[in-house]
């Protein structure tokens, strides 16, 4: 038997969860005050994943910088490998909202996606 | 001197929301000035996401978010001048500006909207002993450098104070290959929201200590070393719980202050506690016609609510230039007392308001099982309770015109956080 604690994001209330798992199964949640803080606590310790932001170099831009996002969330643990990814990537000026700037990043089936429009120099 | 119907002040989030409201409610001469190379404000160097689930129902970054409302300010051809600054504005609503193409120029508008946002507290404000070397930045400079202009301050980074800037730059920065130590703040709580607290510090393993605060910063070129140390209650260091840091960059996130240079100059009369302007229900300042909305009004967290005010102001400027001065109506006051620190507005016309006017306010301290009460004079008219209340958040009570009605002798109106 194995437990994690964890702070639930669901409110300003911020609960302090307990969620106790056995061979990798969740088998109890304790410390929500409502059903969101369950449901959160279960995808938090099977498959946490979230949107990474962040921003990459442009060519010819009016501005050094085009800032970006993952179209969809990705897994907790790719966070790193794909902002390290993205250090080498360099886009050319004009780019406008959701343009895509590398695809299937990191082997997760997501793409960069362009987050602000940068026109050209 | 050219002529507008409505000069808006800042192309930030608000002054955008702003001006396609005074748009759609018929206004055609209107001129957004803004100081910067581009319109959408402090939201171009937020490239996170989490904006935008009230008003759009998903979550937008930043830029996204600002760039849903200059589209839709391009789409309605509203005018705008960037790279220029508002130097003056005068109790007559004459706005002087410049730029480097017109260089000096006056603007003569039937109404303003201050829309001009806020700045960050310096460190001036805060009183941290010790040299002044290299390395010390605010944490919304720092936002800048990396986002926009694809520069890293440091690379062993310590952060004084925990309101959401300096969270967001915590990951920031850690994803940028940085090593944040430790995020220091003064009070028992954090000023952020808990999300950002668990996704930008628990997901990395960066500790928060509350009731801490820097004692000294080492280094004379550079930063090379930080010291911090728990507070007592009185916020006063407690000997013998120092702890040293070796670092090369400090960043302050201690809070943000409306800027209201310009609204002073003007002659508008400033709120000692939120340091905006004090409006009534139309968020008109005490000036005729000039109006304020978003940041520069009272520092706020969510973004969607700034845009909501400021389609508001917008809209009221629009009645106003319009209808002319609004008639001499009766004012009731709205008190915060007990754990409510301000309220916006502050006044209220019961003959003129909307049907619906939400006043918004925080709380000075946490409150956990209590509930906002509000009274006309000494009735009590409303109750509800909260789980859970905290500075950090905005809170708000929806007075409705119709109950107003019911109390025509009504002069005082008082909001306060009561037991449940
Ligand atoms: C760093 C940071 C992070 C945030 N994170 C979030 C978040 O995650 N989610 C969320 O919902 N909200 C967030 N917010 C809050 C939200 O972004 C702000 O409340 C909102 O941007 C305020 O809009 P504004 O238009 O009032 O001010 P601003 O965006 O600051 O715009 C004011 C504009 O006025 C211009 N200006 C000022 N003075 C003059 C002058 N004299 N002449 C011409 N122009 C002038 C400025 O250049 C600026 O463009 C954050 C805020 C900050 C500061
Ligand atoms: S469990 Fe429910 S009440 Fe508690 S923080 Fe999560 S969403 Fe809020």
């Amino acid at each position: 038997m194995e437990e994690r604690h964890l702070t639930c994001i669901g409110c300003p209330m911020g609960c302090q969860l307990t969620v106790t798992m056995e061979n990798g199964k969740v088998t109890n949640v304790t410390g929500n005050t409502c059903k969101r803080g369950d449901i959160y606590a279960r995808k938090e310790v099977t498959n946490p994943t979230r949107i990474v932001t962040s921003s990459v170099r442009v060519k010819g831009g009016k501005i050094a910088m085009v800032s970006c996002k993952t179209k969809e969330d990705i897994p907790k643990g790719k966070i790193f490998d794909i902002c390290n990814a993205l250090e080498s990537v360099e886009v050319d000026a004009p780019v406008e909202i959701g343009d895509i700037l590398l695809r299937n990043v990191c082997d997760t089936g997501v793409d960069i996606v362009a987050t602000k429009a940068v026109g050209c120099k | 001197m050219s002529q507008y119907d409505l000069v808006i002040v800042g192309g930030g989030p608000a002054g955008l929301a702003a001006a396609v409201s005074a748009k759609d409610n018929g206004i055609e001469k209107i001129l957004i000035i803004e100081r910067d190379n581009e319109l959408g404000g402090i939201l171009n160097q937020c490239i996170h996401n989490g904006f935008g689930l009230h008003t759009f129902k998903e979550e937008l970054t930043g830029p996204e978010y600002a760039g849903r409302f200059i589209e839709q300010v391009k789409e309605r051809n509203i005018e705008y001048k960037l790279n220029t600054m508002v130097m003056d504005i005068s109790a007559d609503k004459v706005v002087t500006a410049m730029n480097r193409v017109d260089g000096m120029f006056q603007i003569e508008a039937k109404a303003i909207i201050l829309a001009m946002g806020c700045r960050e507290r310096s460190r001036g404000a805060l009183n941290i002993p010790g040299y002044r070397p290299a390395g010390i930045y605010s944490a919304g400079t720092a936002q800048r450098l990396v986002n926009i202009e694809g520069y890293m301050p440091g690379h062993k980074v310590v952060i004084l104070g925990s309101g959401d800037i300096g969270l967001i730059m915590a990951r920031r920065m850690t994803l940028e290959g940085a090593e944040v130590q430790v995020v220091a703040e003064l009070m028992p709580y954090s000023g952020g929201l808990k999300r950002n607290i668990v996704q930008c510090l628990d997901d990395f393993d960066i500790p928060l200590k509350l009731s801490h605060t820097v004692i000294d910063i080492e280094g004379k070129e550079r930063v090379t070393g930080i010291t911090i140390a728990e507070v007592g209650p009185d916020r006063k260091p407690i000997p013998g719980t120092e702890e040293h840091y070796d670092c090369d960059t400090l960043l302050l996130s201690c809070g943000l202050l409306p800027e209201n240079e310009l609204s002073k100059t003007a002659g508008v009369t400033l709120s000692n506690i939120t340091s905006g302007p004090i409006v009534n229900d139309a968020l008109e300042t005490n000036i005729e016609g000039v109006f304020a909305c978003g940041n520069v009004l009272h520092v706020h967290d969510l973004v969607d609510f700034v845009s909501e005010e400021a389609s508001n102001a917008g809209k009221n400027a629009a009645k106003y230039i319009k209808e002319g001065k609004s008639k001499n109506s009766k004012n009731v006051q709205i008190h915060a007392v007990d754990g409510v620190r301000y309220t916006v507005p502050c006044t209220i016309r019961p003959d003129e308001m909307d049907d619906k006017v939400t006043i918004r306010f925080r709380v000075g301290q946490v409150f956990t099982d209590c509930s906002v009460a509000t009274y006309f004079g000494d009735e009590l008219i409303n109750k509800r309770a909260k789980k859970i209340m905290a500075p950090g958040e905005m809170e708000q009570v929806i007075l409705l015109k119709s109950k107003l009605a019911e109390y025509p002798d009504l002069k005082d109106i008082t909001i306060k956080i009561e037991e449940a």
